[in-house]
């Protein structure tokens, strides 16, 4: 049996300890301050933007810099609301939900099916890399595609394509990851009483996994709602509210940029800013809500 | 009536009046009085959740990792509470195996043994940590199989070799007392004779409390034991006599069999 | 059964969906920039002017991927401290308590905010402030936009080096602590070694996310078309300079324009790339 021998140990625990608790200090002084931005945005939206919020707000269409002008030379209220910008945000993300949902599930669950191959992989990963690409690259895609080609023109739906594209990988993830959380007896099941496979996924599967889907959904639905660059090269922006797909649309982010730039129009950004920060937060909680429900449901 | 072994003299611990207990209302650990003899091993022993584990933790006070563990009590270390030393020096004096083998992977096997050193700050000089490193394994009959691949990672090496190691870098301190948490529970009988080997050689040198579940393994390796049933210490004694002699009849019921 | 056929023949063409839009996107950026780079040439990467007076027309990218390289990895520098406490704050110090719980939410909604209203924000609050620190006299400018940037990405940055390192195992903190480390030595010796992939992959993509981050920049950098002189010029990024010239842009300048978009492109995938390996590598 050898014997360790050590030499006797310096006792430097004291400066240890004032390391310990001063990088103690220093981590909860920096997750401090990480919270104090958050907090401010959203204060001043709330401050700035509760006030001009009334039932015009949602009804009245955008104001005009003219009109603009005179309400604030008259010390009057400035008139408006930003109904176009409303109008064309539900119309152009209707349109890019349409496209982008129900391909993005058949992709997802066609990933789901074939797992391990080298086809899916790439599928998988060319799906992730759309999904970094910044969204102003997509609007030169859709006005290269659409403005230029389709529709001749700016339109509505020049920015639900350029939209859709962002939303597809999302939906892609959401759905194949859902699909493996069914179990698997469930399929089986399905399959073993003869059904054919269309049914499978209608009947079985999508309601099986609605609440994933439904996280995926909202989730993308909160990315593309706050989306200006894509809009701005694609859908250009209206006063008008507009319901034709192939001419310029509104949209609430577009009337932000409007507004900002509008010397006279510039006190309308909070109310609107506060409206689209607000329905962005909403959707995005919401899934998560769900996701986590999905996550503790799972665990009993 | 708790039975204690009375004749053991300057034990090198003793535990007064502790417990323990998770979120106030679950006693995990009732009022233990004992005290442990130097230079011996000392097997505790009982069935799963008569909280063995929690009693070894106490010793080098891990619980205080954990907020919602409450620990009442005071245990003395060569006559001083442990609770009135720094947990570093505490912890120099007494190191921990544990069940699952866990050198640290992201370093090589010869930084695994002197992590000791490298975590407290302490720099010796290169001489002295080559000759720390081939003591400890030596003494842990790791040497000749690790000796050219010090400076590879030890994720390589077999569970029994793993915890072998874990055991150097423990020893590496030269502690007084070692504290094991099942260390061979993990491992083949192979693997598992051979750490019991081992710590009957460690024992001229180091104080060895040892926690198993396996009945066999205490009666084969410790000096005392002592057995614990539902967080409260049911006997404790001289293996030899417990094991043929046991005074309490839930002892008894879990040496032969009808309960574990 | 021949419907079955059918549903999977289905499922593998919308597969293919996927394939061409990327493709697509490829080979629209490399048209749409060929006369670009027919009339520049490979130099148009490297030069430093951006002029469209008729006639005398030079465009090169230079000003707006110094741009792009400087706020992004400004804005990663000044994220990381605030990151990297952040996750150890809820994964390690406070893990599981309220309080981790509260910042942790809290950080998720910064990921939530469009980009509009952060410009908003940097535009009506930050400018003045930096304004009042006597920084800059506009307060627009390299250092702004990095500061709003480094907001952005605190999400991305905090939430996988979060994950990771809860995902350290208990064991191997505990056998550190049994060898009397302090919590200090604990996280540097035995969290950060094991968890550096993750951490490193994480800090990657939020990097990502600052290269293509588009209208927050726009509205705060200061839009002058070259390569900035100091911390607190002005200048343009990728991303906003064709936010803000492509709407009436043609000929040689949509073509710069566009060629632009395909450089930005390529560096947001190679970066993203970059930090899925890593990922991958950790699995």
């Amino acid at each position: 049996m050898v014997i360790i021998k050590i030499s006797p140990l310096l006792d430097n625990t004291k400066a240890r300890d004032k390391k310990n608790k001063l990088f103690r200090a220093f981590v909860i002084a920096m997750s401090f301050i990480t919270v104090i931005p958050i907090i401010l945005i959203i204060g001043k939206i709330i401050i700035n933007g509760i006030g001009q919020i009334n039932f015009n707000f949602f009804v009245q269409t955008s104001p005009d810099s003219l009109q603009a002008m005179t309400a604030i030379a008259t010390n009057k209220v400035i008139p408006g609301g930003i109904a176009n910008g409303i109008t064309g945000t539900f119309l152009i993300v209707l349109m890019a939900s349409v496209m982008a949902v129900p391909l993005g599930m058949m992709i997802g669950i066609y990933l789901y099916e074939n797992q391990g191959r080298r086809y899916t992989n790439l599928i998988r990963n060319t799906s992730e890399i759309l999904q970094g690409v910044p969204s102003i690259v997509l609007g030169i895609i859709s006005y290269l595609w659409v403005v230029r080609n389709v529709t001749k023109g700016f339109s509505a739906f020049g920015g639900s394509v350029a939209l859709s594209i962002m939303m597809l990988p999302l939906i892609i993830k959401s759905t194949e990851e859902t699909m493996k959380m069914i179990p698997n007896e469930i399929k089986e099941a399905a399959f073993a009483m003869g059904a054919p496979y269309h049914k499978i996924i209608l009947k079985v599967l999508i309601p099986t996994g609605l609440s994933g889907l439904s996280t995926g959904i909202l989730l993308s639905l909160s990315r593309i709602l706050g989306e200006t660059a894509p809009l701005m090269m694609t859908a250009l922006g209206s006063s008008i509210i507009n319901f034709n797909v192939t001419k310029p649309t509104s949209a609430v982010p577009l009337l932000i940029w409007e507004f900002y730039n509008d010397p006279n129009m510039v006190n309308l950004v909070w109310s609107s800013a506060l409206f689209l920060t607000v329905l962005v937060l909403t959707l995005n909680v919401l899934s998560r809500r769900i996701a986590a429900k999905i996550k503790i449901g799972i665990k009993k | 009536m708790i039975e204690t072994l009375t004749n053991i003299e300057n034990p090198i611990l003793k535990v007064r009046n502790l417990s323990i207990a998770y979120e106030t209302d679950r006693s995990a650990v009732k009022d233990i009085n004992i005290d442990i003899e130097s230079k011996a091993i000392t097997a505790i022993m009982g069935p799963s959740g008569c909280g063995k584990s929690t009693l070894l933790r106490a010793f080098n006070r891990l619980h205080e990792l954990y907020p919602y563990i409450k620990t009442t009590g005071k245990i003395y270390l060569n006559e001083r509470e442990i609770h009135e030393m720094s947990t570093v020096e505490l912890r120099r004096k007494i190191g921990m195996v544990f069940q699952r083998p866990n050198p640290f992977p992201t370093m090589s096997i010869y930084d695994n043994v002197i992590a000791g050193y490298k975590l407290n700050g302490i720099k010796l000089v290169r001489s002295e940590y080559d000759s720390i490193v081939e003591n400890a394994l030596i003494n842990v009959t790791l040497w000749d199989e690790v000796k050219d691949s010090l400076f590879k990672k030890g994720t390589f090496l077999s569970g029994g070799q793993q915890q072998r190691l874990c055991i150097a870098r423990t020893i590496a301190f030269n502690p007084e007392v070692l504290l094991l948490d099942e260390p061979t529970s993990a491992l083949d009988p192979v693997a598992t004779a051979s750490i019991e080997d081992l710590l009957v050689s460690l024992k001229k040198d180091y104080t060895i409390l040892l926690v198993t579940h396996n009945m066999a393994q205490a009666a084969r390796i410790s000096d005392n034991s002592i057995f614990m049933f539902m967080g409260e210490l049911v006997e404790y004694g001289k293996t030899e006599t417990m094991f043929t002699n046991p005074k309490d009849p839930r002892t008894e019921g879990y040496l032969t069999g009808k309960f574990g | 059964m021949v419907s079955d056929k059918l549903t999977k023949a289905i499922l593998l063409s919308s597969s293919l969906i996927v394939l061409i839009i990327s493709a697509g996107i490829v080979f629209s950026l490399a048209g749409g920039s060929i006369p670009a780079f027919k009339e520049f040439g490979f130099k148009f990467i490297f030069t430093n002017e951006w002029n469209p007076t008729e006639g005398h027309e030079i465009y090169g990218a230079l000003p707006f991927i110094t741009g792009t390289l400087i706020t992004s990895i400004l804005s990663l520098i000044i994220c990381i401290p605030l990151a990297f406490s952040t996750s150890l704050f809820t994964a390690e110090y406070f893990r599981n308590t309220k309080a981790s719980g509260i910042i942790s939410s809290l950080v998720d909604l910064l990921a939530g905010i469009p980009s509009i209203v952060y410009g908003l924000w940097g535009f009506y609050t930050l400018r003045p402030l930096i304004i009042n620190l006597g920084l800059s006299d506009q307060g627009f400018g390299i250092f702004t936009s990095s500061i709003i940037l480094a907001i952005m990405i605190l999400p991305y940055a905090t939430s996988m080096s979060t994950e990771i390192i809860t995902m350290v195992p208990e064991e191997l903190k505990e056998a550190a602590y049994s060898l009397g480390a302090t919590r200090l030595e604990v996280i540097f010796n035995v969290i950060i070694p094991n968890a550096r992939s993750g951490i490193i992959a994480s800090y990657v993509l939020a990097l990502g996310r600052a290269i293509g981050e588009t209208m927050a920049v726009t509205m705060l950098i200061g839009n002058s078309n070259t390569v900035p002189s100091g911390l607190f010029a002005p200048g343009n990024t990728m991303a906003s300079i064709i936010a803000n010239q492509f709407g009436e842009a043609s000929g040689l300048k949509l073509s710069s324009l566009i060629a632009i978009g395909l450089l930005l492109f390529a560096i947001t995938g190679i970066v993203n790339s970059i930090g899925k390996f890593i990922i991958k590598k950790l699995v």
